[in-house]
């Protein structure tokens, strides 16, 4: 007997605070696939919607800061665990937002769970490989340390739905930023999947927040942002936005600007070592007195 | 005293005769309609207000702040610092107004009273053995005549709520009358802590007690006592505010104190002032937010406004 049975299709919604809300606008837009075929409506976010995510990821961020390096490596190498749980489900996302075949959209899956541990590594070494002690003339013992920035705004790649967003967002993570992300415009679904393994594997609340909408609508918002210490445009290569006016609207409280590239990086090419983490560090000197 | 009541009571000399009189009046009251009120108060929150009138709103709002710090680690270098701040909430912008007043506990108001100046700040004590309200009369006397000596100019006194509660409405109208001539020219607030009273109709006879009494405001909390300040409670207290004023011609206030934290709950506020009460109750000499942190939110919204970017939080100060 064939079954009639219908689909229960999911609802994809922004994720802000660890909640999954819809947009406070109330707007959607259409997300097709590659061909232009309908695949489901996404929240559209809004300035609102921008502004919760903000106050959210600032509330967050004290605290993952403070968590132990061993203890956000424990948390993003879970984020890995649950993704390999789900793999299937996000090969045939990423096949069909990016219009991949079975086996490269594996391997982009595949990339992007093997960054999730490749990051979740450096969480007790960057401080290392960046800091230090400093040669100095006069009886003290000198010591640079990174830290982190704050929260960062990063817009992410527009073509590499996962292993682009995992390449933008892991590494921001490591040194215990949060993050407010824009979602690639047109292939967002795997980035909407990717926030519930996030909300279920250990990230608290409000360190991840991710936004689906109009790159054009919302990236100006982040950029003009005061509560906003770094801005990664990353993921405005291949949009219609003014990368010059974000970074003017972001001079406004000098915020640490990752520029956009002229074209999109080979994300699969490998993961970019511990640039990326130092882009959203700042660096902390410390004099302490040592005597003669 | 005399004084014109709703319905067909128009003198409160019978009902304030005994106990079981003041109790008729009040039960006799209509009852409020808990579901509609909660309603009305929710359709109010929806309402949406465009740029211009946000704008006045939020300066509007910041005048109606009663800047209020009541902890037992308040030192006389924090009051002044407070005390700053509602004369000047944000110095880089003359344009802000000054806050309608400062709040603090009774020891801290001579220190007040000489950091506001001549600036038209009012200083505002809470007396009556704040929040609880358990003590004898002549020690909240006392406490009260102690902070208007020192030159308070306002008193926010609290209702004994056991009082209340076990029906003697007579002890709590003999109390509000007592405080208020203790007060001499000092401004009245009477605290009712409707997150103690239980019900609306509570509420609603507690406000009626209050200005019978002569309170000049009716508060809703202490900020000591979860739940604070609701919409609903202050919708039926401006609601007692109203038909007093239609009653007896008199004006009085309301104030609203307790978990109002951001700038959207206060724009709230102001709606259901603006629709319940009317539009001539928005002013601060009719209503006040009692808050502190409200301020901030109020300062970093208006800033919003004018630079067209959301603001950075550590740009105010925290108190």
């Amino acid at each position: 007997m064939a079954t009639d049975r219908l689909d229960v299709r999911k609802t994809y919604k922004l994720y802000l605070g660890g909640r999954f809300p819809r947009s406070e606008s109330g707007r959607t837009f259409e997300i097709t696939d590659s061909k232009g075929r309908f695949l489901a409506n996404a929240a559209r976010a809004s300035r609102k919607d921008v502004r919760d995510a903000v106050v959210a990821a600032r509330k967050a961020q004290q605290g993952w800061a403070a968590a132990t390096a061993y203890n956000r490596g424990q948390v993003l190498y879970r984020v890995a665990e649950l993704l390999e749980g789900r793999r299937d489900q996000f090969v045939a996302e990423v096949a069909a937002a990016e219009g991949l075949s079975t086996r490269k959209a594996t391997s982009q899956v595949d990339a992007a769970i093997d960054r999730w541990v490749h990051y979740a590594g450096w969480t007790d070494k960057y401080a290392q490989v960046d800091g230090g002690l400093n040669p100095v003339a006069g009886p003290y013992f000198d010591l640079s340390v990174p830290e982190p920035t704050g929260v960062v705004a990063a817009i992410a790649p527009q073509r590499s739905s996962l292993l682009g967003l995992t390449a933008v967002l892991a590494p921001l993570l490591v040194s215990g930023n949060t993050a407010v992300v824009v979602a690639s415009e047109r292939r967002a679904l795997p980035a909407i999947t990717l926030s519930e393994v996030l909300a279920t594997s250990d990230v608290p609340g409000g360190v991840v927040n991710l936004l689906t909408g109009h790159v054009t609508e919302l990236a100006p918002v982040l950029a003009g942002h005061l509560d906003v210490d770094a801005l990664d445009l990353t993921g405005c290569t291949g949009t219609e936005v003014d990368t010059e006016e974000l970074e003017r609207l972001a001079a406004e409280n000098v915020k640490r600007v990752v520029p956009a590239p002229a074209e999109e990086p080979a994300f699969d090419a490998g993961p970019a070592g511990p640039a990326r983490i130092l882009a959203f560090c700042e660096t902390k000197t410390v004099w302490h007195p040592k005597g003669t | 005293m005399s004084l014109v009541l709703p319905g067909d009571v128009t003198d409160l000399t019978d009902a304030t005769a005994s106990d079981s009189a003041l109790q008729r009046f009040l039960h006799g009251l209509p009852g409020v309609d808990q579901v509609g009120a909660e309603k009305r108060a929710a359709t109010l929150a929806t309402r949406s207000i465009k740029r211009g009138s946000k704008r006045w709103a939020l300066d509007l709002a910041i005048s109606m702040v009663d800047l209020t710090t009541l902890e037992g680690a308040d030192t006389p270098g924090r009051i002044r610092s407070l005390c700053a701040k509602a004369v000047r909430p944000d110095p880089s912008d003359p344009q802000v107004p000054s806050a309608a007043a400062v709040c603090v506990y009774p020891d801290l108001v001579g220190t007040a009273v000489e950091a506001v100046g001549g600036s038209g700040v009012q200083v505002a004590s809470v007396a009556t053995a704040f929040p609880s309200g358990r003590s004898s009369l002549d020690i909240k006397l006392a406490d009260t005549r102690d902070a208007v000596a020192a030159g308070a100019d306002e008193i926010d006194m609290v209702i004994d709520r056991g009082a209340f509660l076990t029906g003697r409405y007579g002890q709590v109208l003999e109390e509000i009358v007592a405080v208020k001539e203790a007060c001499g020219d000092a401004h009245l607030k009477v605290i009712l802590e409707t997150g103690e009273l239980a019900t609306y109709d509570n509420v609603r006879r507690a406000s009626w007690l209050a200005l019978a009494g002569g309170g000049d405001f009716v508060k809703t909390s202490t900020g000591k006592v979860s739940p604070a300040s609701t919409l609903p409670v202050t919708l039926v207290m401006l609601e007692a505010v109203r038909d007093f004023a239609q009653l007896t011609g008199e004006i009085r206030g309301v104030k609203s104190a307790g978990g109002i934290r951001t700038a959207k709950d206060a724009l709230r506020y102001l709606v259901l002032v603006n629709e319940v009460a009317g539009p001539e109750w928005l002013r601060p000499d009719r209503y006040r937010f009692g808050a502190s942190s409200l301020l901030n939110d109020l300062l970093l919204q208006r800033t919003k406004q004018l630079t067209g970017v959301y603001a950075d939080p550590d740009r105010v100060t925290i108190d």
